[in-house]
């Protein structure tokens, strides 16, 4: 955490984003000396990252959480495919907290974000599956008493002249006495696993129940505690009367701490009875007087005023002053939570000179050492190890490390294994959101009807500020992550500029899957097709003709425009939109259709969505996470939002923060563009063109623009009444 | 003392009646495979079957299961038509949900080998899943089923 002058989140983004996605490192990176302490246990440990067992068996340590993007199946192949190893011989595991297991260009920090796991193991696996083929090869070698050119390897064999074979397994003591190879040569010719559709290795163990997630973490002894966290964000016990809760069988104890009351119990059952029965008087300072609405009231008045500059290309106040007509518009966005279906959960097992954690992080280190800091222990003496994650979409890389740092003080205070579990309702208003959004953007068109100036306002709270990430991440005044989308869009607009406020509140708020591009791309691609409507244009080609000089991006929208049955007729009542968005390296076009009833009901029928994320490793996980992002960013189109009334959050459980369901869900089609760019990110893309493309289509269904999210049935109706 | 029937042992849980089937299931009997997600019944990970009904277990009270018969996600065998399915498809992402998805799909095929896409959105409508998992569902219910009625509507 303390280390964090290195971490180029903002670097990396500018360079994916800015530069049209680069491959994060194009230096060779460490993979790790010899494992010493591993090789105890396995014959050949050449690198942090692999184990070769005399059975032949091929462990791969996988230093990224798997929060379902498949990272425990797409990091392996990459290993496996230099190795030239057995696929059916591979199994996983998750690395420990090591430096070894940092993020290849993030800096010194263990941590799974960014869409970046795919782009950013790529060179560094590869190499360490290239340098242990070597070392394989040259045991052979040795023990064949050949040069190593005579000597290829293939599926798990070392094959020499005149026939000789011997297995990785066999070769596995004598390869660890080999020299590490300095500069490891990578293969050249067909790729046997890579852009294949290879099963995920973690799929049975996610089926038969046995899959471990932290809220599964059992030791003998432990306790469960629940604990009562304040109504208002910033507030404090004032007083407690915990008589009942302790007289309630299974309590074993109340304490307060920092963030509440914890109850502790034999179970999570008595813990909650016993927090029910507490009784606390609050101090809610100050947080009692935040709302959404008059927050929005402020917002709408900063809007109205001159922000720091994010972008700046010719003069786009002074041509949209001289201009005879133009548009102006004002996009609202709101607070969203990311709902992970595994409730946030902490295991904390907490001695005098160490600290074992088991928990789903998706921030390793950073939770690590505030775990150390609330213990008072040395980093080093807290262990923390990762389970499978029930869904993270960033709220496990929690800069404050929230679920962590509860957990460790509930364990300081009872002085017993402890696993803090959150209900529904504690997860979804303990805050860390997507941060709530006002745009306000004004544009006039040239002859021709395109774009010739752009004025782009947006308010909203910086993600990065107060964090340690803010000396680094934040440049001017900007937080780059709160403009990505639009500062940097590909659209030619002669005259473009983006400004930003920054407003500060106390509600929490994180990176929440797609990050800023969850608001830009709503707001970007809405706009244009408002420009597209008022310059009497098709909004596809209205977007070809200014992507001319951005063929990735070109590609995915005509792929997804031909797929998507783009200018083919529709029922009545039917619409169609399209949006195209560039995020973490990647292109992303989409065409949603949609019917609409009567009512102001609306269906999202189909989405065929196009891909470009450069070279591949596993198509079925591209398409999978492409799923994956389109119902993501469509339950927050349609339903999502949270919002605060007298300091209080509003929603609660899926009730009052509902998601799509099965009922709901659209045919959703994937092509992904074959490339040989360099790699691209998958996790995060597919969430933000997902939200313009139904709300395009709902305008071209019945004529009515939303400028506020989510498209409500009620906002629908209200459209149409008025138009 | 309770007693009730899991996965077809009996078992004995000294716990208070009010508490939920679910917690019973993942403390006292070490079965985690069926999850905690919203803990009213709006979400459907901790789906389990009493007396061959799909029921969610984070509000049934132990007490109410007295004498039953209760089949969890580790009771259902890894040759079944429907996990074969979901593997085939490779429907996991996460995987938090896919348990109780899993146990409303099996419900669903015991009470219609051949259920349409009507059928699926209106058995599969009360489990969540936030990976967006649900087009995976439906193909791998369909395909079950149709695997199921090429062996002679052999009951899964």
């Amino acid at each position: 955490m303390s280390g964090g002058s290195k971490i180029s989140r903002r670097q990396f983004l500018k360079k994916s984003a800015l530069a049209g996605g680069g491959l994060l490192l194009a230096c060779h990176l460490p993979f790790g000396s010899r494992d010493a302490q591993a090789a105890a246990g396995a014959a050949f440990a050449p690198n942090a990252f692999l184990r070769v067992g005399t059975d032949g068996s091929v462990t791969i340590i996988v230093n990224k959480s798997e929060m379902g993007q498949g990272v425990y199946t797409s990091l392996p192949m990459l290993l496996a495919e230099e190795l030239c190893c057995d696929w059916k011989r591979v199994s996983f595991q998750a690395a420990p907290v090591a430096d070894a297991y940092n993020h290849a260009s993030f800096g010194p920090i263990m941590v799974t974000g960014g869409s970046s796991s795919v782009r950013s193991e790529w060179e560094r696996l590869s190499l360490a599956g290239a340098a242990a083929r070597e070392m394989l090869i040259a045991a052979a070698a040795e023990e064949w008493h050949v040069v190593p050119c005579l000597c290829r390897a293939e599926n798990g064999i070392v094959h020499g002249p005149a026939g000789k074979q011997l297995t990785f397994g066999q070769l596995a003591k004598r390869a660890a006495k080999m020299p590490l190879p300095k500069e490891p040569t990578l293969k050249s010719g067909a790729k046997k696993l890579l852009g294949k559709p290879l099963k995920r290795l973690d799929s049975p163990a996610k089926i038969n129940g046995t899959a471990l997630f932290g809220i599964d973490v059992h030791l003998p002894g432990m306790l469960t505690a629940v604990i009562a966290r304040p109504p208002v964000f910033g507030g404090r016990v004032k007083s407690l009367d915990a008589a009942k809760a302790k007289a309630l069988p299974g309590v074993r104890d109340v304490v307060t701490i920092r963030e509440g009351v914890a109850v502790v119990a034999d179970g999570f059952w008595p813990a909650l009875k016993g927090r029910d029965l507490l009784e606390i008087v609050w101090d809610e300072g100050e947080g009692g007087h935040i709302s959404t609405a008059a927050m929005h009231e402020e917002y709408a008045r900063l809007a109205a005023t001159p922000g720091l500059m994010a972008r700046k290309d010719g003069d786009a106040p002074g041509v949209l002053e001289k201009a005879k007509q133009r548009l102006d518009a004002e996009y609202e966005l709101p607070y969203l939570a990311h709902a992970t279906m595994e409730p946030l959960n902490c295991f904390v097992d907490l001695k005098s000179d160490s600290c074992l954690i088991r928990t789903g992080s998706q921030f390793q280190t950073m939770d690590r050492n505030a775990a150390a800091a609330v213990a008072g222990l040395k980093p080093e003496q807290v262990t923390l190890e990762t389970t499978f994650l029930g869904g993270g979409f960033g709220r496990r890389a929690c800069t404050g490390s929230d679920f962590v740092i509860e957990a460790v003080q509930v364990a300081k205070a009872i002085g017993r294994p402890v696993k803090v579990i959150r209900t529904r309702e504690d997860d979804m208003r303990a805050g860390y959101y997507r941060p709530m959004w006002l745009n306000k953007v004004s544009a006039c068109l040239d002859e021709q009807g395109l774009p010739l100036a752009w004025h782009h306002r947006i308010v909203g709270q910086s993600i990065i500020a107060g964090t340690p990430f803010e000396r680094v991440m934040v440049e001017n005044g900007i937080d780059h992550t709160s403009v990505e989308g639009a500062a940097d869009t590909p659209y030619a607009i002669p005259n473009l500029q983006v400004e930003l406020h920054s407003p500060k509140n106390a509600v929490p708020v994180l990176w929440w899957r797609s990050v800023g591009h969850s608001h830009t791309a709503f707001v970007m691609e809405s706009f244009l097709d408002e420009l597209a409507h008022k310059a009497g244009q098709d909004p596809y080609q209205y977007r070809r003709a200014l992507l001319a000089k951005h063929p990735r991006t070109l590609k995915v929208l005509e792929t997804a425009a031909v797929k998507g049955d783009w200018g083919k007729p529709l029922p009545k009542g039917w619409g169609r939109g399209i949006a195209v968005h560039e995020s973490f390296g990647s292109f992303i076009a989409q065409v949603a259709e949609l019917s609409l009833d009567d009512r102001g009901n609306i269906r999202v029928r189909r989405v065929v969505c196009a891909v470009d994320c450069g070279r591949i490793v596993n198509p079925d996980t591209i398409k999978a996470q492409m799923e994956s992002g389109i119902t993501f960013g469509l339950s927050a189109a349609l339903h999502g939002a949270i919002t605060l009334k007298n300091g209080r959050v509003e929603q609660g459980n899926f009730d009052s923060y509902p998601l799509v369901r099965m009922a709901a869900m659209p045919r959703v089609e994937v092509h992904i563009i074959a490339s040989n760019e360099p790699p691209g990110g998958v996790g995060e893309p597919g969430v933000p063109p997902i939200a313009p493309a139904v709300a395009n289509a709902l305008f071209a269904a019945c004529g009515a623009r939303l400028r506020s999210l989510p498209l409500t049935t009620e906002k629908i109706k209200a459209a149409l009444n008025k138009g | 003392m309770i007693v009730f029937h899991v996965n077809g042992k009996e078992r004995r849980v000294d716990v208070s009646p009010d508490t939920p089937l679910l917690w019973v299931l993942r403390e006292q009997l070490g079965l985690t495979g069926s999850k905690f997600g919203c803990g009213e019944g709006l979400c459907g990970a901790c789906t389990v079957h009493i007396d061959g009904k799909p029921q969610r277990s984070c509000i049934t009270p132990v007490g109410d299961v007295r004498g039953k018969r209760v089949l969890t996600i580790e009771g259902i065998p890894a040759n079944h038509p429907l996990k074969k399915a979901w593997l085939a498809q490779e429907v996991s992402q996460c995987g938090y949900c896919q348990p109780g998805q899993i146990m409303s799909a099996v419900a669903l095929l015991e009470k219609k080998p051949k259920p349409t896409d009507a059928d699926i959105d209106s058995a599969m409508s009360g489990n969540l899943c936030r990976c967006g998992t649900y087009g995976r569902i439906r193909r791998a219910i369909h395909v079950a089923s149709a695997k199921s009625a090429s062996k002679g509507g052999r009951k899964p």
